[in-house]
Parts: structure tokens; sequence; C-alpha cells
């Protein structure tokens, strides 16, 4: 116990020394705590014009109104294979039903919405699901439909048609959607 | 007895401190290690080695805040928080009666282990703000390294917190503090989605947007005060500015087609977008107030997601020209393209330091999505993380940290990881599925 007070006592010296070889500079020790009028504030000015830069200013956006109806009894979506833009053969009558409603009224428009499944990155995703909307509108346009009536949008993995992470919910989530305006 | 030990340590702990300041960094390692290997448990104040990591951390105490309770934010407590979540600094706290305007009992205060040592005070203003005050001191220099005043509103306390991290961190470490920055991210819950705007510690939310429709990519302006992103509200992606206190927003890209993957000049002038009005998704640059695009890639491919080099130089961007998504280069104006990822099938969401040195991004290797770093001189690449879903990682603006999204355990969370020594700490934020984050700009102006 003694041996370790002495310890103390010579390390507390040593440690003076230290101090007051190294920080010449430094304020002396042993010096009772005063208030401290050597180095002032710096200035917040510059902060006080700041008050209330943290608030955010809500907004919200409202729900778009129901889509209007297509044609009746045709299927509204087709679907694709993965990291494929081919319109399968099964799906060649949906496009050609669609395609027959949109030629038969030039006043109706259509928006193509592409989707993929929840792999991979949400921006290079909206690419991927762009193709196959461009590639429904190619087809559409191929049967005589007027590019003015269609718009090939892409809505990435952004919305899948069902949840899940598996082959059976990536197989629906896959798709080009025919929305009217 | 064992108080006496352990006041005995503290001194011997105490020399070494003065030894390891005096011989600096080389040795203050080695030195650390010895006292380690010697004492076993490790004191709260030891210069200490993370495991595995490889870093020497800084020991700070902070002095609770003389009147803190006047606050309604815990300022010592974020401040802590924050500095250690940098993972660079070893923090302690007291509760001595003092303020920024005691002088320390430095001989005193140096026995108990300290080394750096914060005080300060808070007070309630005549016209309801706070005042909130602080100084930092270096025992061992014996040296008062500065102090500030922050008089605010209640909803900045916060704010003035990390700002007092960021002038800690700087003083200590020679590099900008992060802490006063914000961050971006959205979160999904219920077919409601939300873009939130939140501390750099993802505390102290505030929802921006809200709609029924998803919004994705999120892109701070260089002046900090506005976000682009894209909004499906209108069912197809269209891209907005946002001034985020203000909730002003505007149109900049809403063409025929897709419009998508915002990304803003470093002058703040315009943005690089990813449109498909000319058929298939190619990259434009757009005039911050809209106007006519001029288009930057002339290919048959899906190119997207441009992030300018922070010089402005160059854009970095996303395609899969050559058979597999992969992260290219190409003049800021546009013209030749030279391929940067060569590792791997599946690269994509760039972004580039602010020295423009190094590139983090995302690989998908063996079915995993990872965090990587390029050097982009010596091209060497390395994974950040252990996890597997990684997803748009961006820098903080000082270029230590990254942050990312990912999933701990089959749920969403955010991330920022030191890619210097991979510690990697989760930001607490929203609850539900939360993604899509962006590190803003240094707060300008102070």
């Amino acid at each position: 116990m003694k041996k370790v007070l002495s310890g103390m006592c010579l390390s507390s010296v040593l440690m003076l020394l230290l101090v007051l070889v190294g920080c010449a500079s430094g304020v002396k020790l042993n010096q009772v705590p005063v208030e401290d009028k050597s180095s002032s504030l710096v200035s917040a000015d510059d902060v006080n014009a700041l008050s209330g830069k943290s608030a955010v200013t809500s907004v919200q956006t409202t729900a778009l109104g129901a889509m209007n109806m297509g044609p009746a009894g045709v299927e509204k979506v087709v679907y694709f294979d993965y990291d494929s833009y081919a319109i399968k053969a099964e799906a060649q009558p949906t496009v050609e039903s669609q395609a027959k409603f949109l030629r038969g009224d030039k006043s109706r428009k259509v928006s193509l919405e592409g989707h993929t499944d929840d792999r991979g990155g949400r921006e290079y995703n909206l690419g991927l699901a762009q193709k196959r909307s461009e590639a429904v509108k190619k087809s559409l346009t191929l049967l005589g439909v007027s590019e003015a009536q269609i718009e090939a949008v892409s809505l990435g993995k952004e919305k899948p048609a069902v949840p899940g992470n598996d082959e059976a919910a990536y197989a629906k989530n896959r798709r080009v959607e025919f929305n009217y305006r | 007895m064992l108080n006496a030990f352990t006041a005995w340590i503290e001194n011997a702990w105490s020399k070494l401190c003065l030894q390891a300041r005096a011989l600096r960094a080389g040795l203050v390692v080695g030195i650390a290690f010895g006292a380690l290997a010697f004492l076993g448990q490790a004191h709260a104040q030891f210069r200490v080695e993370v495991a595995g990591v490889g870093i020497t951390q800084i020991p700070i105490n902070l002095n609770q805040f003389k009147d803190e309770s006047l606050s309604p934010q815990k300022i010592t407590q974020i401040i802590q928080s924050d500095l250690e979540r940098s993972a660079k600094f070893k923090v302690s706290t007291n509760a001595f009666a003092m303020d920024e305007s005691s002088r320390p009992d430095f001989n005193g205060l140096r026995q108990k282990g300290l080394e750096n040592f914060v005080t300060g005070s808070v007070t309630k203003l005549a016209d309801g703000r706070f005042d909130v005050r602080f100084r930092l001191w270096d025992l061992i220099k014996t040296q008062d390294l500065g102090g500030a005043s922050f008089a605010v509103v209640a909803p900045d306390l916060r704010r003035a917190a990390h700002q007092i991290s960021d002038f800690i961190y700087e003083k200590l470490s020679a590099e900008k503090g992060i802490f006063s920055t914000r961050i971006a991210y959205v979160t999904k819950s219920a077919n409601r989605f939300n873009l939130w705007i939140a501390d750099a510690d993802g505390e102290n939310a505030q929802a921006a947007l809200t709609s029924p429709e998803p919004i994705i990519s999120p892109n701070w302006a260089p002046n900090g005060q506005q976000l682009a992103y894209v909004s499906f509200e209108s069912r197809k992606p269209v891209v907005y500015v946002h001034d985020v206190s203000s909730g002003k927003r505007k149109i900049v890209a809403n063409f025929k087609g897709s419009n998508s993957a915002p990304s803003w000049s470093p002058d703040g002038q315009s943005l690089a977008v990813t449109l498909s009005r000319d058929g298939g998704s190619q990259i434009y640059l757009i005039s911050a107030s809209g106007g006519e695009p001029q288009r930057l890639t002339q290919s048959s491919s899906i190119d997207t997601e441009p992030t300018f080099m922070p010089d402005g130089s160059a854009i970095y961007f996303v395609s899969d020209r050559g058979g597999s998504p992969q992260i290219y280069r190409m003049p800021a104006k546009g013209g030749p393209v030279a391929r940067v990822t060569f590792n791997g099938s599946y690269n994509i969401s760039p972004s580039l330091s602010p020295d423009g040195k190094f590139m983090t991004y995302i690989s998908r290797q063996g079915g995993q999505f990872k965090l990587y770093l390029m050097d982009l001189t010596t091209e060497r690449t390395q994974a950040l993380t252990e996890s597997t879903a990684d997803e748009k990682p961006s820098f903080a603006p000082n270029g230590k940290l990254i942050i990312y999204a990912t999933q701990i355990q089959g749920k969403e969370a955010l991330m920022t990881v030191n890619w210097e020594n991979k510690i990697s700490a989760r930001l607490s934020g929203q609850a539900g599925d939360i993604r899509e984050p962006h590190w803003g700009p240094f707060l300008k102006g102070n």
C-alpha cells in the first residue's frame, strides 16, 4: 500500500515536470479554477440567423383518380420471362385484342406500365421494365396503333403485383399492364 | 486498496499517454497494446485498439452541460453518440459542477486519466430560445481549444449539439465532421411512401413528402436545401426538385415515357437524368429550372444512374452496353465512354468520394448484393460489408463514411460504414421498409 502511494507521488511529480517542460505556453498548474476571460466564445451571430433551419415543411400528394375502362373481356397484363423483353406467344392474343380496341377508337390513350421482379437495383430495374413496355409499344404500332395513343412507362420493381420472394411471385411481377386514361 | 491501485494505474496511464503524445502517432499503438496486455480490463480513458480493425481511438470526456435539463434535447448524450458512432473516439462522461467558463483543474482531471475535456451549459433566453455554449480543453497541453455559443430555437437544439460534435471532431481528428449534415431516405409502410429528412444520426426525421405512390432516388442539391427525386404520384416516374424547408416543389423532367435517376451537377445549375423520351433509357443533362434536355449518351442499351465527378469533369453511370450492367464514365458533356468495373456481372449504383479518388457501388457476387469500394487510382476493389442485400450507397461529405440501405435479419435498415476500418453502425430511423438513403452536403454559412 505504502509503496503504491509513494509511486503515486512520484508519478505526479514526473507528470508535472513533463507538462511544464512540454508545454511552455500552457496555463500554470495548481492554479485555482477561475472564470475564463482570456478567450471569448466564437461569435454566434451566423448561427442565430439559422434559427429553425432544421425545419421541414411536409407535402402530401393526392391519389390519382380511378383508371378508365379498357376493352371489355380482354386481358390487361402480359408476362415476361426472367431477363427477357420478348413478348411470349401466349401473350400475343392479348396484344392483338388491345391493338384492335385502340385502332377502333383513336381518342383512347393507353399507358403501358412495365414492371420487373424484386431483384436488383431500383433505377436499373426501371430501365429493364422500360424495355418491356417499349417492346409492347412496338408490337402495338406494328399492329397499326398510332404512337400518339401510347405511352410506354416504367414502374421498375416499385409496384409488385404480388408480394413474395420466390419464383412464383417473381413470374407474376415481370409484366406490362395496359392502363387507360 | 483497490481504489489506490486503480488510482496508481490511472496515474501510470497518464504518464503513458503523455509519453505517447510526445512520441506521437507511430508509437501510440504499441504503447496502448502494451498497456492493455498489462492491465487486462481496459479503463474507460484508454487509447485503445478496437478489436480486429486496427484504429487508435481518441479519448474524450464530456462533462454534463450545466442546466442541460432545461433543454428538451439531451445535448451531451447526442454529442456522445455522435462521437462514438464515428469510431474515432473513446467517450466517457462526468458530471462536475462546471461550465464552459470554468477553468478545469488540469492536474486533478489528468490524474483521473482524462485527456480531452468538454464543458458547457444551457441557458434559456428571454425570447424562448436556448443558448448552448461549450468549450473544449486539451488537459495534457493545458490548452483551451476553443468553444462556441449557439442561440437556437428548440427544434434546432439537436443541430447545435451536432455542430458541437463537428467542432470536437475537427479539432481532435483534423478532419471535417459530418454530424450536422442531413440525410434523406424513403420509407414504405401500408402503401404509403414517405420521403424523410433526418439528422446524420438518423434521428429527428421529418417527412418532406407523403405519397400513395413510390418515391425513389432522392438526391441532395449542393446547397443542402433542395432535393431532387423521382415520384410516381402520376403513375409514371417524374423528376421533381423540392425545397425542403418551404415545401415548394417543381417538376424538372416530365417527358413522355420515364424520367428518373436525378443527380445534381456540382455547381447546382443542372441535373443529369435518365429519360426514355427518345426510346430506351438514356442520360441527359437538364437545367435545374427545367427546359430542354441535352442528350449525353447515344446507345441502344440501358444507360442510367448518372453521378458527377465532384470536380464536374466526368459523369459515371451504369450501362448494360457490354451485355451486363457495369459502371462506365464519360466526359460531363458527353463523349468517349470508358468502362470502369470489370469484376462480376452486375455492378450498379456508383457514388464518388468528394475528393474524386474513390467510388462506392453495389456489386452482385454469387447472388448477393454487396457494398464495394474501388480506389480509382489503382482500380483495386474491396467489399466493405458482410451483408448480402446492400443498396444505394453515397459518401458523407467528408468522404470518410458511406451510407447505404441493407437488410439485417430480413428487415430493412440504414447503415453507415467507415471504409477505412470497415466499422459499421446502424442508423435509427422510421419503422418499416427503409431505403434510398442519400447523404447531404456540409451545411453552408456556419
